[in-house]
């Protein structure tokens, strides 16, 4: 007879809190919560982490994540998390920001957050659209995107290209860390862990600002089956937003 | 400690570093960027935090994360960058966390001018931004007694979790006066139990001003409305000058105050009979002691830098119980105590009209009672 000994190989991280979501079906920001929490399990800093949530879908990130957290005026996280981390340094500081709270109405304050190198971390949510609003043209909205606010779909010559924020951020001296990622399958959602990793450990090792780009699903707004949205991501979105490192420092290799 | 000569400005910065602020977050703007530039040097010179922002959107939204980290914190700015922070005081403001805000006012509207104005109260008292809150604001008429409220704003912000505005016309900002520095306090290292330091040992914290349901956005409302009966029921303050006799009621505050009293030294001297209500809180506002008055006084003369904005606090708080007369001047332009004194000579000999005596028309001079010096509660 032999011993029989079981091995846990899989559970709720200890930061992702037990309780239901608010999401729609086939959202992948549950996803995107589920791989901070391991994250932040993994590196041992839950006790001293703040988050900061943006305005939009993921207001209520702070329901699902067991660290402290404030929630910032729609753009200001930024500013919001330099004044958490600037009088506790010792503390571990991220921002969770979708793409209208970053890329348009908060623009101002990402930008001088990453130019100052503020010692936080970024994790960017693009799914082109605004999600809590209920569909309407974003800055990241891909040319021809039909959205409520672009109904004929979006037309660059009068609403402007969308904007490429890894790549925007990437050149700044203050950013130790700018990537893209998707989590559209596994093999993404895999890479995707590990540079949030990567984003939280140049945070401890006092490097700059570090930001992680995901590109990340809204079947409700796009009118899609959650199955097909990950398919459209992959078909429209990664031609225009290259999944790819823009600025890796020295020592973060 | 013995007086020094101090610019109203820099004065501010060195008492809220002695009132023990650990962190400052401004922007460059004319007439307050002395205040940012002292504590530029001295704030890291006491290891402390200064960071000059992109914005003052930025600003306010750094002392908003500061405030929730549990830290004494401040920004100061002027009037059109004050307009800029007024979001994210009405978030600092739903949130229940302590911020205090130095508003050194110029002229307005629009890019305005420089120069000294009074023309942000409502912005101030009124609350400027979306919601249903009132800051606490107080207003100094002096070097001296900026100092004095700076250290006050922060014990205000702490003691109700709320935002302090302190407002500043540029001339307090901007004049030199022997003023004397209070003794430097320690920095307070305790955290309050509610401030965002990581969860170590306790269940997490998040502090936000979202309520998605309208019975928890209603029943956080009246929580603040409760904050505020009781800022109003213990927070007043005021200075007042010859007023046991007075006919005539001058209600100023901050500069104009200052200059209404000097015209009220010349009405005095020429046996008028007329009093100075100096509010120190413009929110909460010394409506009940106005009230009194209104029994007791025959008219009232508001002042102000304004084109009249006070004005109507003080009616509200005499209730149409005697005339409210309004004498202002606007951007930028500060009045001077000759024409105050033109004004409430007129209004005195309305209430009164002189005696003819045999010589002529001269008023008929009665004993004046000596110069009482500020009274009142504060």
């Amino acid at each position: 007879m032999t011993d029989m000994q079981e091995t846990v190989v899989f559970q709720r991280p200890e930061t992702l809190e037990d309780t239901y979501t608010n999401y729609c079906p086939g959202c992948t920001h549950g996803t995107i919560h589920r791989l901070i929490a391991e994250v932040i399990d993994e590196l041992g800093i839950r006790e001293r982490t703040i988050g900061v949530a943006p305005v939009g879908c993921s207001v209520f990130i702070y329901n699902y994540q067991n660290v402290d957290f404030a929630v910032a005026a729609h753009g200001r996280a930024p500013a919001m998390a330099t004044g958490i981390k600037r009088v506790q340094p010792d503390k571990v500081v991220f921002t969770y920001q979708g793409d209208g709270d970053l890329a348009a109405i908060g623009t101002n304050e990402i930008l001088h957050a990453a130019s100052r190198g503020e010692n936080i971390t970024v994790i960017f949510v693009n799914n082109a659209t605004y999600g809590m609003t209920g569909g309407q043209m974003a800055p990241t909205t891909l040319p021809g995107q039909k959205t409520t606010s672009s109904p004929s779909g979006r037309d660059v010559e009068i609403q402007g290209w969308p904007m490429r924020v890894a790549e925007l951020l990437a050149p700044l001296p203050g950013v130790s860390y700018s990537v893209r990622r998707s989590i559209h399958d596994p093999r993404h959602i895999n890479n995707a862990k590990k540079a949030i990793r990567t984003a939280f450990r140049a945070q401890l090792d006092g490097m700059g600002l570090a930001l992680v780009e995901i590109l990340s699903a809204c079947p409700t707004n796009w009118h899609l089956t959650p199955v097909a949205a990950l398919e459209w991501l992959a078909k429209h979105m990664l031609p225009y937003y290259p999944v790819g490192d823009y600025k890796i420092s020295e020592g973060l290799q | 400690m013995t007086k020094q000569l101090w610019k109203g400005n820099e004065a501010v910065a060195e008492a809220a570093i002695r009132a023990g602020c650990e962190a400052y977050f401004g922007y460059p703007i004319t007439p307050q960027t002395e205040l940012l530039e002292y504590m530029s040097w001295r704030m890291p010179q006491v290891g402390r935090v200064f960071l000059q922002a992109e914005s003052e959107v930025g600003a306010i939204n750094m002392v908003y994360g500061a405030a929730c980290a549990g830290r004494r914190v401040m920004s100061s700015s002027s009037s059109p960058g004050v307009s800029l922070m007024m979001e994210g005081l009405s978030y600092i403001a739903a949130s229940d966390v302590p911020a205090v805000l130095v508003n050194v006012m110029r002229g307005g509207p629009g890019l305005g001018n420089i120069h000294p104005a009074q023309s942000d109260y409502f912005q101030a008292v009124k609350f400027g931004g979306h919601g249903d809150y009132h800051p606490i604001v107080l207003a100094p008429a002096s070097v001296q007694e900026a100092i004095e409220l700076t250290a006050l704003s922060f014990d205000l912000a702490e003691k109700y979790r709320h935002v302090v505005i302190e407002v500043l016309d540029g001339s307090i900002g901007q004049m030199m006066e022997p003023a004397e520095m209070p003794e430097m306090q320690p920095v307070r290292l305790e955290r309050p139990a509610w401030a965002l330091t990581g969860a170590t040992e306790r269940p997490k914290n998040v502090i936000s001003s979202i309520r998605i349901d309208s019975e928890g956005l209603e029943a956080h409302n009246l929580h603040l409305q409760d904050k505020l009966a009781h800022i109003r029921g213990c927070e007043v303050r005021y200075k007042e000058y010859w007023l046991d006799d007075a006919d005539l009621v001058l209600v100023a505050y901050g500069t104009a105050g200052r200059i209404a009293l000097s015209a009220i030294r010349q009405a005095r001297a020429e046996g008028l009979r007329v009093g100075l209500l100096r509010p120190v809180t413009l929110y909460p506002f010394p409506t009940e002691r106005l009230a009194r008055l209104a029994k007791q006084a025959q008219a009232f003369l508001v002042v102000e830098m304004s084109a009249g904005q006070m004005l109507e606090d003080v009616r509200l708080a005499v209730e149409g119980r005697a005339p409210v007369r309004f004498y202002g001047r606007m951007g930028g332009a500060v009045p001077m105590p000759d024409e105050i004194f033109e004004v409430v000579r007129g209004l005195c000999y309305a209430l009164r009209p002189p005696k003819p005596s045999g010589n002529g028309h001269h008023p008929a001079r009665r004993p004046q009672p000596e110069d009482p010096g500020p009274q009142g509660a504060d």
